[in-house]
């Protein structure tokens, strides 16, 4: 490799693609929570539309499945008064063995101004954003397990909306790290923003190789994880880790790494709790924590409409 | 004040012209909303001073502006806030500088996402002239010819007394 | 064919030769070095002042098909690369004399690299029964090797070993267990950490390395390790030879340069087998050159269609087009490395065909004439136009290389010329 480029942002510096926030200046990400927060407004009063996006044709490509991100992405869209197309690739060119390549190439002479692009690889937005044509913005809505970046910035401003100052703050994210794209879409959000702790706690099978060297701390007890938290961030575990000899069942692991009451209490008594969704009850979190008053999982949903309105308008303003 | 070549008149002077036109012509309780944020500074200080109980409301346009393509969304997006109901309301939309006409445009669309006023006017504080849009003001401090290359702003002190400045034009 | 080369550097590493003088070649060998003999009249003068005249490359590990002989030899040509060792995995597997028979015409009636076959130790590469190795030996394969894929069954594995020793055949196997590597696309580590891809880590290389070590240690049989990619791989080849084992490695040329790093932002061409490690495991790989315990460098090379690299990272087919590659590449390292050129030559010529025991790798008078001139001051810049290849599958796109091929003299006849 002879240097690695800065997809992200054009020669102004201006963003051109939300591929990850791995490589975001702080300042981008201050101004995309910023323009949220003006959205929140838009969001709760009875019109809830702004024309800024009228005419720009938005196309959901979603290449793994996800009905939950794809319509709050679409609601965001909307809500700019965008155009919006859904397109479920598992049911369309791409199975008759069209590269994915082609679909975007097809799609751009659709006249698409934005690509949200969902896909089970690792790096897939990448390669459609060095394919895409010059106008088009391509947002990473998930690619395997490297980021989610629209989830990590909801989970910021989540956070920001609660405890204010960023760098007075420890953070915990419990559960499977190696897996969850967002865990490293969160882990860079707060770090770039100055929280001077992160920690992650999980076994040991389900911890990245190295991953002390993005700025965290590893824990591998909950007990001693949680102890002083000002925020915990609960990741999904999903039912495939059972297989693979990661872990032996979900109730070992609820109840070594399992959120309920007792071991909340051992994080800071106004500690916030966090879940990108969707929960397993009784597997990562206990109902009792889900439903009390320090879980802010709601308003994480009502949160991430604004933060999507945000990326997607900021994107459509950038400098050619 | 003058700025070079550029005579600038006191805004403070503009301020009570437009204080005494307003004053016996609008509702007692005509709400007063203001564009960010020379238009903000002046409902706030208008509603102060006028007779009458003004509720004041602040306006952030940069969501229903028309040029998103070519100079991009503003860097410093504030909220917008209509703390009273707009329906059946007279409101006066106040702001600093009327000059193409486009960002008052993008004002009333805004306010008429909320609601449905019963009438909605607009008070000026300096009117350049250069209108792109049929849209004019009620009440104008003064009328002032600048040149196209200069920005026209409102500045406030730290006491809270306003100033006229000029910029040069800064293209994207 | 009378062909002169004239007022090149003649380097020979085999011999330590390495002087200004003229080469005479005749009939597919080598006649005279230095002065021109009696009654020479030239059917070709080639004037290579300011260029090496040295051995013609000779690579040990080629990934082609029967399809696409045609453009990876005159890639290999192009490359100064005058014999090469193909890998098995063919379409379909060398495991029956029939075929080695064919794919060895095919390559001969081009009158370009010499091809030197590598047959299945077991039959389809499954790992389960052995093939007929003694008849693939007549027919032409100079080693046994499962290409990249790995057998299972260590008793297989062991026997497969006994029986190829009883002939006294080589065994090239490439070190990596099947379900350490399993899923994974990149070095396990930081780099594949932050860019979420499943990663290979390096005991899966170690390993395998380690049992196939003490199998060639029980059965006597000689072992060649491909592609070895961990600097604790090299560590464990360096103890079995000096225990005396019969062990011989290669190294493929891009692990030499390159890194995990090197993905940047999940370049599919940066998708290998083994994979890409880190700058450590590169200091070792270096290391193991310059010592002694890697053998050869190769160029593994592997030429992919666009649509098997332009997908993400995950989805595509590792490997890198090579051919046209390595001299520059090993120029480039003995400049790093700061190594005399003759010594980077002879990982790819006489040691290389002394791993393979292949009759090669040498520029002396009677040897084959097998002879590669280049100009080792000329820079190149490698791109996808440039390449003969089917493949330009090179991870080395953009960069400027040293080393441009003059003339490639393949059994004395003329197989390469550059365009003047």
């Amino acid at each position: 490799m002879l240097s690695k480029k800065n997809l992200q942002l054009n020669e102004n510096g201006d963003l051109r693609h939300l591929l990850a926030i791995e490589g975001l200046p702080k300042r981008i990400i201050e101004r995309i929570l910023d323009t949220a927060e003006s959205f929140v407004g838009v969001n709760e009063r009875e019109v809830k539309v702004v024309p800024l996006l009228r005419g720009k044709s938005i196309f959901n490509i979603f290449f793994e499945n996800s009905t939950r991100t794809r319509t709050t992405f679409e609601i965001a869209a909307k809500r700019l008064s965008a155009d919006v197309v859904n397109l479920d690739v598992a049911r369309s060119s791409t199975n008759k063995g069209e590269t994915i390549l082609d679909t975007i190439a097809n799609l751009t002479a659709m006249h698409a101004d934005m690509f949200v692009v969902r896909h089970a690889e690792s790096g897939a937005p990448y390669l459609i954003a060095q394919h895409a044509a010059p106008h088009v913005h391509v947002v990473n809505a998930g690619d395997g397990r490297h980021e989610h970046p629209t989830q990590g910035l909801l989970d910021v401003f989540t956070i920001r909306k609660y405890k204010k100052d960023f760098t007075r703050l420890t953070v915990a994210i419990v559960g499977d790290v190696l897996h969850s794209r967002v865990a490293r879409s969160q882990i860079h959000a707060l770090t770039t923003l100055g929280v001077p702790e992160v920690r992650v706690i999980g076994p040991r099978t389900l911890l990245p190789a190295d991953i002390e060297r993005l700025g965290v701390r590893v824990f591998t007890s909950l007990e001693e994880g949680l102890k002083g938290v000002d925020v915990v961030t609960m990741l999904r575990l999903q039912n495939e880790r059972m297989t693979g000899a990661l872990l032996p069942s979900a109730s070992e692991y609820f109840s070594r790494y399992g959120l309920t009451p007792q071991k909340l209490a051992l994080a800071k008594p106004d500690a916030i709790v966090l879940h990108p969704g969707p929960m397993n009850r009784g597997v990562e979190i206990d109902s009792a924590v889900a439903d009390g008053k320090q879980a802010v999982i709601l308003p994480q949903v009502t949160y991430g409409i604004a933060v999507r309105m945000a990326v997607m308008a900021i994107l459509s303003g950038s400098t050619r | 004040m003058t700025t070079g070549d550029l005579y600038l008149p006191a805004a403070e002077a503009l301020f009570n012209d437009l204080k005494a036109q307003m004053a016996p012509a609008i509702a007692f309780d005509a709400k007063l909303v203001g564009v960010f944020s020379g238009g903000a500074w002046l409902a706030d200080r208008l509603a102060a001073e006028l007779d009458g109980e003004h509720e004041v409301g602040y306006i952030d346009v940069s969501f229903y502006r028309d040029d998103l393509s070519t100079s991009g969304l503003k860097s410093n997006v504030r909220s917008t806030q209509i703390p009273f109901s707009v329906q059946g309301a007279h409101i006066v939309i106040v702001d600093d500088v009327l000059f193409t006409g486009r960002s008052i445009r993008a004002a009333v669309n805004t306010l008429f996402d909320y609601g449905r006023p019963a009438s909605v006017q607009l008070a000026v504080l300096v009117d350049r002239g250069g209108r792109e849009l049929p849209i004019a003001a009620d009440y104008v401090g003064a009328p002032l010819i600048v040149s196209r290359d200069l920005m026209l702003a409102l500045s406030k002190d730290d006491a809270g007394k306003f100033a006229l400045t000029t910029e040069p034009w800064m293209q994207r | 064919m009378k062909i002169a080369i004239r007022k090149g550097r003649v380097i020979d590493p085999a011999s330590n030769f390495d002087a200004q003088a003229d080469v005479f070649i005749a009939a597919s060998k080598i006649v005279a070095v230095g002065e021109q003999p009696a009654d020479w009249h030239s059917n070709r003068d080639i004037n290579a002042e300011g260029c090496i005249v040295a051995p013609g490359l000779v690579d040990l590990a080629v990934h082609v098909k029967r399809g696409t002989l045609a453009t990876e030899l005159a890639a290999a040509a192009a490359g100064g690369v005058t014999s090469m060792v193909c890998s098995p995995d063919t379409d379909p597997v060398l495991d029956e004399p029939g075929l080695v028979d064919m794919l060895r015409l095919r390559a001969q009636s081009f009158h370009g690299t010499h091809l030197y076959p590598l047959g299945a130790l077991t039959k389809s590469l499954a790992g389960v029964q052995l093939a007929e190795i003694s008849k693939l030996a007549q027919a032409g394969c100079v080693g046994f090797s499962q290409a990249d894929r790995a057998v299972l069954d260590t008793q297989v594995l062991l026997r497969a070993m006994q029986y190829a020793a009883t002939f006294d055949y080589s065994v090239w196997l490439q070190p990596e267990d099947l379900h350490l590597a399993n899923n994974g696309v990149a070095h396990e580590g930081e780099v594949a950490s932050r860019l979420g891809l499943a990663g290979i880590p390096s005991s899966a290389e170690i390993i395998a390395l380690a049992t196939h070590i003490e199998l060639a240690r029980v059965t006597a049989v000689h072992l060649h390790v491909c592609r070895v990619s961990t600097a604790e791989g090299v560590a464990l080849i360096r103890a079995a030879k000096s225990s005396g084992l019969k062990i011989t490695a290669d190294v493929a040329i891009n692990h030499l340069h390159l890194i995990d790093l090197d993905i940047g932002n999940y370049d599919s061409n940066y998708r290998l087998s083994p994979p890409l490690r880190s700058s450590r495991d590169r200091d070792g790989l270096r290391a193991g050159v310059i010592d002694g315990t890697i053998d050869a460098i190769v160029s593994d090379h592997t030429p992919r269609q666009d649509d098997a690299k332009q997908v993400p990272f995950g989805e595509a087919a590792p490997g890198a087009t090579g051919l046209e590659t390595l001299l520059s590449l090993t120029l480039r390292f003995a400049e790093s490395a700061r190594i005399p050129i003759h010594d980077a030559l002879a990982r790819v010529t006489h040691h290389a065909a002394q791993a393979a025991k292949l009759d090669a790798g040498r520029l002396a008078v009677d040897s084959v004439a097998d002879v590669c001139v280049f100009d080792p001051g000329a820079y190149r810049l490698i791109n996808k136009a440039g390449f003969k290849s089917a493949g330009k599958n090179s991870p080395f796109l953009g960069y400027e290389l040293p080393g441009v091929v003059r003339a490639t003299v393949t059994a004395g006849h003329l197989a390469f010329e550059a365009a003047a």
